[in-house]
């Protein structure tokens, strides 16, 4: 459907339109939703959107119009997704209807706290729920968010309502059977959330990437560039979230503070390692981490990604294990860690590990892999990493299930 | 209601006379507090000059103030300024803002004129007025000295010179920078201002300020720009020098180039290594963005390294900091004062030394001869009378700051739109511009900055009055911040209805400016942005502005404000 603005072509229309369509697309492409789904909508003095907008909800017009924000977007998510959300609402209210969904993975606690909850389509709900947050779940109907600088925000944080929404659910899910807490109508919703999980798991097949250390510059960027997309591209990560570096001639070549791991061609900041330069200032929130695995070991690459398994795993992990510390996943030290500085803050926990293991998992946070020359084994070890700990999910969840319940669970055994 | 004390100090320096004052609850619930109090207060004396008896000064505070919110140490100075003829706040921190509220006052509204210098000393309630002749020439240093450990608002040789750039400097080195006003406190023959307050400041739920507290230090801590290993807090804002460099939006000898190749001889990192740095702070913030050397010397801020530094072609960075220490000393703006030395050294084709910079500086403040009187009436002025107003890099005769607008076009429309003239913090755009923050946008587009500049302005405008820090937005939003408000006071805002208040801010500062015969042609900037390039490298192309773009683009922001 092609995009329209209220008022013809106006100087730059055609910017808001490639920016409208550039994030349904990227929607789309990272299984978040169908294009059929998707109201997109940015406002300069014009309102720009992915369809005409008589065909715009008046209620999502409604919001507009009453928020000081520049752009909305509202979508139903995509399977697996929408299934987990509604899963999720379910088993939340229990008896009385809940007004929110609190994920524990680190990102959405940090940047999100909690995720509303409303029961009406209707510009009053929605303009009261996203007053207060980023986003809200609208019962039966999606997900609604929002950007006051750009499309970039809303798509940010619809797309990590749908990341927190399926860490937590697995996670309830862990807790539920290995709590022995199960019934038959939760085995249904698992059994369904499984059967539809396929567009949501990372193709395992590895990727070859360039081969050998980075000698130049432009070699430094191009590894960057590429593991960027193939980190993408493998669902290791929402393209907004995780960084990647390379080390070459006492400089972090590292991706910038929010920026999408598929197009990092003009978003690599250099970073002198002895500090001197502080143009850094725009890289990565977790640079420091990135500096202090390059001072203490030899590692020349490093990459960071957050695959949901890997995350639900770790905060299981951590919650069953007896001393965190000692934990680790296929070989993987478990270590704590806040986004960005901290005593208990990634900067601090996850060199050491790196040092000793070559990887970490940061729990409820994400994976840290490295290599003292290229990628492919950051990125295999990432991949080989996700696959062990989604199996090992589904073998938990099996050898938790009542035996009064595995026929509710077909998809359990596939 | 918590949050405030509940009433305000109004103080007539032509009587000496002393009254206290209730703050109306329609100001909190209107307009928050620290700049929103000062404009509403300001509002039916604004057409008066700068210098009538009448004309108000106004410290205010807001509700954060003194309470766990992080950055809850700042508060608002408000007045009509010498400078620019418009309404003008300024945001300063230090510990002022706690002292006042914790001696019972959420705000000082000061008129008239006294017959000698006087300084006002404030403790708890009990307020006089003691005569200062004896302070007449003092520096801001030596000034807030004869003070003891009361918190100190005072100014230098400037003020008590009325140069049009004449600042407020409190604790030493916190600056009411911009816009003059320190002129119109000289202008009251008020040298200083003494606080010292003891009583707790009311919180309506402890709990939930701590829950926002810990919320906001989650994020900030998540904050390259802030706690990261180049943010604020380790470097100061002259962290931004590398950076700015890079992008190649470096104003150059008065904006006539927009790189200076020796930039990084005076970056945040040689600041630090050459003098050894410790981090200091306004009260209640946690950043400690404030850069202090192992002697004591107040580092500069990024605008004013630049300034000092590009602008008027010098590299010493001892030479730099010297210029900074005689502005805070003498108290004058340095940006003012950086930016109108450029413009004189372009006028005359002539390059200042280090030396002649500090001779200069020494003088304007004390407008000692007929150059320096000159100067001290801003770039716009002086210009002007050279039969060159264009040479003066200023809007509404603002001299612009550190960041060239030919390399951040958001920049160039908020610079053209500030109620305040050539400001970079009406709406910060270099946040999403350069730092992407709280995500990236093209800097060299207008595409969508017309709305993003009007919703930074309103929420600049809640930032100022609730009175918080604009640091702190790199890292938390107005959604932490409206639970702070709320834990404290007991409201029920979120972001939205704080941003109405902003709106309503924006708006009567506009109308007082229209009061004052300012129209939409001064929301323009100079004309060499539009005819000459910037310094252009094979990676980084910086042209001169597309004048039918900036106006289709401000033609959007008006339509979008509804004017
Ligand atoms: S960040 Fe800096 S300016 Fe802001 S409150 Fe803290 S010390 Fe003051």
């Amino acid at each position: 459907m092609p995009a329209t603005t209220t008022t013809g072509y106006e100087a730059g229309k055609d910017k808001m339109i490639s920016h409208i369509e550039k994030y349904t697309a990227k929607l789309v492409n990272q299984g978040l939703s169908m294009p059929n789904e998707v109201t997109m909508m940015l406002l300069d003095a014009d309102i720009s959107a992915n369809r005409p907008l008589d065909d715009c909800s008046p209620e999502l017009l409604g919001v507009f119009d009453r928020m000081n924000i520049n752009s909305l977007l509202f979508a139903r998510p995509a399977e697996p997704y929408w299934t987990i959300i509604n899963f999720l609402l379910e088993h939340n209210d229990k008896g009385a209807r809940s007004n929110k969904i609190v994920p524990q993975d680190c990102e959405t606690r940090t940047f999100f706290h909690d995720i509303p909850v409303i029961e009406h389509f209707s510009s009053d709900e929605i303009y009261e729920a996203l007053s207060a947050r980023k986003s809200v779940i609208i019962r039966n109907r999606g997900i609604a968010s929002w950007g006051h600088v750009s499309l970039e925000q809303a798509f940010v944080s619809f797309s990590s309502t749908c990341f927190s929404t399926y860490v937590k659910f697995f996670d309830d899910m862990l807790q539920i059977f290995s709590q022995d807490n199960a019934d038959e109508q939760t085995a249904k919703q698992l059994n369904l959330a499984l059967g539809l999980l396929k567009p949501s798991i990372p193709d395992f097949t590895t990727s070859t990437l360039h081969k050998g250390s980075a000698k130049t510059e432009i070699e430094a960027l191009m590894m960057i560039t590429e593991a960027g997309k193939a980190v993408v591209r493998h669902r290791l990560v929402d393209s907004f979230f995780g960084n990647i570096s390379v080390f070459l001639n006492e400089k972090i070549y590292i991706s910038q503070t929010g920026s999408s791991l598929e197009e990092l061609e003009t978003c690599i900041d250099e970073v002198p390692i002895d500090g001197s330069s502080s143009a850094g200032i725009t890289a990565s929130s977790e640079l420091s981490a990135h500096k202090n695995i390059y001072l203490t070991t030899k590692n020349k690459a490093i990459l960071h990604g957050h695959p949901k398994f890997s995350v639900i795993m770790s905060m299981h992990a951590a919650r069953t294990a007896s001393n965190e510390g000692k934990c680790n996943i296929f070989g993987m030290p478990l270590v704590s860690g806040d986004i960005g500085t901290g005593s208990r803050g990634i900067v601090n926990t996850v060199p050491p590990a790196i040092k000793n293991a070559g990887c970490a998992l940061v729990c409820g946070h994400g994976v840290f892999t490295a290599s003292n020359d290229d990628f492919n084994a950051p990125l295999t070890r990432m991949l080989k990493t996700e696959e062990y700990c989604l199996k090992e999910c589904i073998n938990i969840l099996r050898a938790c299930c009542p035996s009064s319940l595995t026929k509710f669970l077909p998809n359990l055994y596939n | 209601m918590t949050g405030y004390t509940g009433k305000g100090l109004r103080v007539d320096l032509s009587t000496g006379k002393t009254y206290i004052i209730v703050t109306p609850v329609s100001l909190c619930a209107d307009f928050i507090g620290g700049r929103g109090f000062g404009v509403k207060m300001i509002s039916d004396r604004i057409t008066l000059s700068y210098d009538d008896a009448d004309m108000p000064l106004i410290f205010a505070t807001g509700p954060l103030v003194g309470t766990a919110a992080p950055t809850s140490g700042r508060m608002s100075v408000i007045s009509r300024s010498p400078l620019t003829d418009t309404v003008f706040d300024c945001s300063v921190g230090g510990r002022f803002g706690t002292e006042l509220k914790r001696a019972g006052y959420d705000f000082i509204e000061i008129t008239g004129k006294s017959s000698q210098w006087v300084s006002m000393i404030i403790k708890d309630s009990n307020v006089s007025l003691v005569g200062s002749d004896n302070l007449k020439g003092f520096t801001t240093s030596e000034t807030s000295a004869s003070f003891g450990n009361m918190s100190c608002a005072a100014i230098g040789p400037a003020g008590e010179n009325l140069v049009r750039y004449a600042s407020i400097v409190f604790d030493k080195h916190y600056c009411a920078g911009r816009g003059g006003l320190g002129a119109v406190m000289g202008s009251k023959k008020l040298k200083a201002v003494a606080v010292k307050g003891s009583s707790a400041i009311s919180v309506m739920d402890t709990a939930a300020l701590d829950a926002a507290r810990k919320e906001i230090m989650r994020l900030l801590r998540a904050s390259q720009a802030v706690f990261g290993e180049f943010g604020l807090s380790e470097f100061g804002t002259a962290a931004l020098v590398d950076l700015i460099h890079s992008r190649r939006m470096e104003p150059t000898q008065n904006f006539r180039k927009t790189i200076f190749d020796n930039a990084s001889e005076y970056s945040g990192y040689r600041m630090k290594e050459r003098y050894k740095t410790r981090k200091e702070g306004c009260s209640g913030c946690p950043v400690l963005c404030k850069k202090i050397s192992s002697n004591g010397e107040v580092m500069p801020e990024f605008e004013t390294v630049s300034h000092f530094g590009a602008l008027n072609n010098c590299s010493d960075l001892e030479a730099i900091v010297k210029s900074n220490t005689i502005c805070n000393e003498m108290g004058i703006d340095s940006i003012t004062a950086a930016s109108t030395i450029a413009c004189y050294s372009e006028i005359e084709g002539i390059s200042v030394t280090a030396e002649q910079m500090h001779d200069l500086l020494r003088r304007i403040s004390i407008r000692s001869c007929k150059l320096a009187d000159a100067l001290a009436e801003g770039s716009y002025r002086y210009a002007e009378s050279k039969g060159a107003p264009e040479m003066s890099m200023s809007v509404k005769k603002l001299e612009l700051p550190a960041y060239d607008p030919r390399g951040a076009y958001g920049m160039a429309l908020a610079y053209a739109t500030s109620n305040r003239g050539g400001c970079h913090l009406r709406a910060y755009p270099v946040s999403h511009e350069i730092l992407r923050r709280p995500v990236a946008t093209d800097r060299f587009s207008f595409e969508g900055k017309a709305r993003i500049i009007r919703i930074s302005e309103d929420l600049n405008a809640v930032v100022d009055s609730l009175t918080a820090c604009k640091f702190v937005f790199f890292g938390a939003s107005l959604e932490e911040f409206a639970k702070a408000f709320n834990s404290v006071t007991g409201s029920d805002h979120n972001s939205q209805s704080l941003l109405k208040a902003g709106e309503r801010i924006w708006n009567l500062e506009r109308r007082l400016n229209e009061m004052n015969g300012f129209t939409k042609s001064d929301d323009d900037l100079p004309a060499r942005f539009f005819i000459e390039d910037g310094s252009s490298s094979e990676m980084i192309k910086i042209s001169a502005i597309n004048r039918e773009d900036f106006l289709n683009a401000r033609n959007n922001y008006y339509r979008i404000r509804g004017w």
